[in-house]
């Protein structure tokens, strides 16, 4: 029955892991599809979420207001860099712009850095310190949440691209830009709203791993990286594929941090990741699924 | 670049004569000051590193984010090698490099395959999974706690151990592994290099092999990286594996961009630029800054390559001496025509076939 | 057949169910000027993709110099003797002029990099020839007085010079023009058909495609007619010029 429990709990906690990678890996996909961008800094958005949430929150502002604050500062901040930094770069080749969004990360974390310094600070749990049992483990309330969130955001955006007018102008734009730009879409408003929404993403997923691994200025590369192989792993322009991935991604890391050890679970998952890019360039699901956002 | 050959003679001795006064002398310059010298040599170091990264991104175009992995394998094999296998300290060197050559090898037959954003994240995740093994790899490289007590680099028997001789070692390497890349850079294989980054489809139809060029050059890119971590290990005696993980790759990447690609000599310019800046900072933000501590130079360093490649794509040996360089360049392209001519003249009386 | 210098044979090519080239056969003989011309979307690109290595065959072979040469890379057909132009200029822009044609001397060459590192005297004699070539090439057609320029700094008619130098200066014994007189004026399109007509006086051959009809009826040899992927004529311009299917396929469009 030990080892029954254990399986148990290191699922979920694969599965938690998983979910935060799969909201910092929708803006990936987001990003990506609509600007052809590979943006390095989507993990530091999580950082930024979470530290800003975690401030707030110690103010005083009612959490759930702290969270939506969080989320429109981060996402405005998104805006921002989209505007001083991608924007002025679009035309430049693919290595360039990959290399600008890697600055941006250093930015965001030396920021980060001068303003909450290197301590790690906590949040508490959306729904309190309670905890859930079943089949022997033990399984936070907080894990709960961040898997609900995930899959909820999934849907909430499916919903925006498949039922909304402008949700559709953006999904007409992802397939043929130069068609789009004739039916009077702004390309550039489409960037500046794709960057915004996945910096609002990756904020959401900071605040919901706060309260279980806590925030710091330096959680966001790491994030940031296992989300670009699970949006790798899915084939970068395909949502469900990458939420795939993503999960995909936390378990794998779940159980090899349980079963073999933990240091070696940061080659696991890059292993996969090369695996995936020199095998299978169009992702683990290509076949199955060729719809994209 | 190829300064001597732009200029006329005389001007041409005379700077040789002045830079190699200026680079034997510098030790009684700074008066033996151990921090200046220790900057120089660290300059030297990462100098090495950007070389051959500039010869990689500069000249073929490919990108790297993990070339301080095959910097971290060179000191791994030295530390190891020298301290616990008694291997002495320059045949380690040359079997770091020889490592480093190999899996540039092995990593780098698949990886070019890809290319642009593939390319970039495949080198990322080369990056990581060697800094893992640095970290976890406990028998050999003493994991977290660090690899202590590498024995010192020896020339005739002599141990180096001071400032200044190291000076005189790193900058050595520094000029041979410029002049290397020079030469590396007016040639055949330069040339070919070139015409990968300018237009692959091209280059392939003259008669290029792009797999086989972009793999020599991230061999040698690799080795120039390791060359300099075994130098690095005995130099600071203590090696680490945060000295090797991603964010040291970002580094180097920072600093062949800030040297720019115009020039072999990037990686120099770059390397100097970065430390001497990182020290500057360190110096003064702390004092408008009382509270900002650990690594809080990224940030400026993250400006820093935004707006180089916004701005100045080139970096700063592609535009600094733009005036200096129009002149040298006249002058050079003159003589060069007048060669050129001549030999084609002299080719055609005597009748030689084309 | 001693002087054939490639042969195309039965060569097909279909993308996802499209047949872009179908079972297409010709030759090109020593010192021959062979035209590929046929309406757009008649698969002349791909045709030309195929016979220099840089998209496979779905069927059919090419044989060059006697050798069977498909499935070989782009690299390896030049070490061969088969080099190619682009329709949209392939130049190295950040490459000067000499640059440039150097790099198309680049099969004839040996220095590796380590020859190259330590610049040993063999790689400086190549680098002296390579340089001579390069400037004698520059020289045939007209532009040794801007060697020392930016490729990319060229007016468009003469890029197009340089990368019919760049080309040849490696004397292969064959080269590709994907439609050499795309973009350019008629002063610089008669320039350019002087030059490759001199080119022919020296012993190259060309196999090229075209739109503009006047220059491919004056310096043809042969002509090879697609439509619709498929080879619908072959022969001499005036038999061309006169075969009712071309006249339907293709002029008689054209004439609309």
């Amino acid at each position: 029955m030990e080892a029954w429990s254990q399986f148990v709990q290191l699922l979920f906690s694969g599965l938690t892991v998983g979910s935060i990678y799969a909201l910092v890996a929708l803006g990936f996909v987001i990003t990506y599809s609509v600007t052809g961008i590979l943006n390095l800094a989507q993990g530091d958005f999580a950082m930024l979420g979470a530290l800003f949430c975690v401030t707030l929150v110690n103010d005083g502002v009612p959490f759930v207001l702290a969270i939506g604050l969080s989320i429109v500062a981060v996402m405005a901040i998104g805006a921002l860099f989209e505007r001083l930094a991608i924007q002025p770069a679009r035309r430049s080749p693919v290595a360039v712009l990959i290399i600008i969004t890697i600055g941006a990360s250093f930015v965001f974390r030396g920021i980060a850095l001068l303003v909450w310094g290197t301590n790690p600070y906590a949040l508490r749990p959306f729904t309190g310190h309670g905890a859930l049992e079943a089949f022997g483990a033990v399984i936070q309330w907080q894990s709960v949440w961040a898997i609900i969130l995930s899959l909820a955001s999934f849907a909430a955006l499916h919903l925006f691209f498949h039922r909304t007018y402008i949700g559709k102008a953006v999904a007409a734009c992802v397939i043929n830009p130069f068609a789009a730009r004739l039916m009077g879409i702004d390309i550039r408003k489409m960037s500046l709203g794709a960057i915004a929404a996945s910096a609002g993403l990756g904020a959401l997923a900071g605040i919901v791993i706060a309260p279980i691994s806590g925030a710091s200025y330096d959680m966001g590369m790491m994030i940031g990286l296992k989300a670009f192989i699970a949006a790798v792993v899915g084939g970068l322009t395909n949502a469900p594929a990458a939420i795939a991935g993503a999960f995909l991604v936390g378990l794998l890391e779940s159980f090899a941090e349980g079963y073999l050890s933990s240091g070696y679970k940061e080659a696991i998952s890059f292993g996969l990741l090369l695996l995936v890019l020199f095998f299978m360039p169009n992702g683990l699901f290509a076949k199955m699924t060729g719809k994209r956002v | 670049m190829e300064h001597g050959q732009r200029m006329t003679d005389g001007r041409k001795r005379w700077l040789w004569l002045a830079g190699a006064v200026v680079w034997l002398g510098l030790p009684w310059l700074v008066f033996g000051n151990n921090y200046v010298l220790s900057t120089l040599v660290l300059i030297g170091l990462y100098a090495l590193v950007g070389t051959g990264m500039t010869l990689l991104m500069g000249y073929a175009g490919q990108i790297s984010l993990g070339q301080a992995a095959f910097y971290g394998m060179g000191a791994y094999t030295s530390a190891y090698l020298t301290a616990h296998a008694g291997w002495p300290a320059w045949l380690a060197l040359v079997a770091g490099a020889a490592l480093a050559a190999l899996v540039a090898l092995v990593v780098g037959i698949p990886v070019f395959r890809l290319r642009e954003h593939y390319l970039a994240l495949a080198t990322l995740g080369f990056g990581v999974i060697m800094f893992t093994f640095f970290k976890e790899w406990k028998g050999i490289t003493g994991g977290l706690n660090g690899f202590f007590g590498i024995p010192p680099i020896r020339i005739a028997g002599i141990p180096l151990q001071s400032d200044w001789q190291f000076y005189y070692l790193v900058s050595s390497f520094v000029l041979a592994g410029g002049w290397f890349a020079r030469n590396v850079v007016r040639s055949r294989v330069g040339r070919a290099l070139r015409a990968i980054h300018g237009s692959e489809v091209a280059a392939s139809s003259l008669g290029v092999n792009i797999t086989k060029y972009k793999l020599q050059i991230f061999i040698l890119s690799a080795v120039y990286a390791s060359v300099a971590g075994s130098l690095y290990a005995h130099y600071v005696t203590f090696i680490n594996p945060d000295l090797f993980g991603i964010i040291p790759s970002i580094y180097f990447l920072i600093m062949v961009i800030i040297g720019g690609t115009a020039s072999v000599w990037g990686g120099l310019v770059g390397a100097a630029v970065y430390v001497c800046l990182g020290e500057w900072l360190k110096a003064v933000v702390p004092l408008l800054l009382p509270n900002a501590g650990g690594e809080f130079e990224i940030v400026f360093f993250g400006l820093l390559l935004v707006i180089m490649l916004i701005y100045m794509p080139n970096g700063l040996t592609g535009v600094a001496p733009q005036g200096l360089r129009r002149c040298w360049k006249t002058s050079w392209r003159q003589s060069e025509r007048a060669t050129a001519v001549d030999s084609h003249k002299a080719r055609s009386i005597g009748g030689e076939q084309g | 057949m001693s002087a054939m210098l490639l042969e195309v044979e039965q060569l097909s090519k279909s993308f996802g169910g499209i047949q872009a080239v179908q079972n297409v056969s010709f030759y090109v003989k020593k010192e021959d000027i062979v035209a590929v011309i046929g309406p757009n979307g008649a698969g002349k690109t791909t045709l030309f993709n195929m016979i220099s290595g840089i998209v496979p065959p779905t069927s059919g072979f090419v044989r060059f110099q006697g050798a069977i040469v498909s499935g070989k890379q782009p690299h390896e057909l030049a070490m061969l003797g088969m080099t190619r132009t682009f329709q949209n200029l392939q130049l190295f822009a950040d490459m000067t002029v000499l640059e440039n044609v150097m790099v198309g001397f680049h099969s004839r060459l040996k220095s590796g990099i380590v020859s190259a590192g330590f610049r040993l005297p063999r790689t400086v004699k190549e680098e002296k020839q390579a340089q001579e070539q390069a400037f004698f090439c520059l020289e045939q057609v007209g532009l040794a007085h801007l060697a020392w320029e930016r490729a990319g700094t060229l007016p468009y008619g003469m890029q197009r010079l340089v990368e019919i130098a760049r080309a040849a200066v490696s004397r292969p014994s064959l080269i590709l023009l994907d439609e050499p007189m795309a973009g350019l004026n008629p002063q610089e399109s008669k320039q350019l058909v002087d030059v490759l007509l001199m080119m022919r006086e020296q012993g190259f051959s060309f196999l090229f495609v075209e739109h503009d009809m006047e220059t491919v009826m004056a310096i043809a040899d042969r002509i090879v007619v697609l439509d619709y992927g498929k080879k619908i004529a072959e022969g001499a311009p005036e038999e061309i010029a006169r075969h009712p299917d071309v006249i339907k396929a293709y002029l008689g469009e054209e004439a609309v």
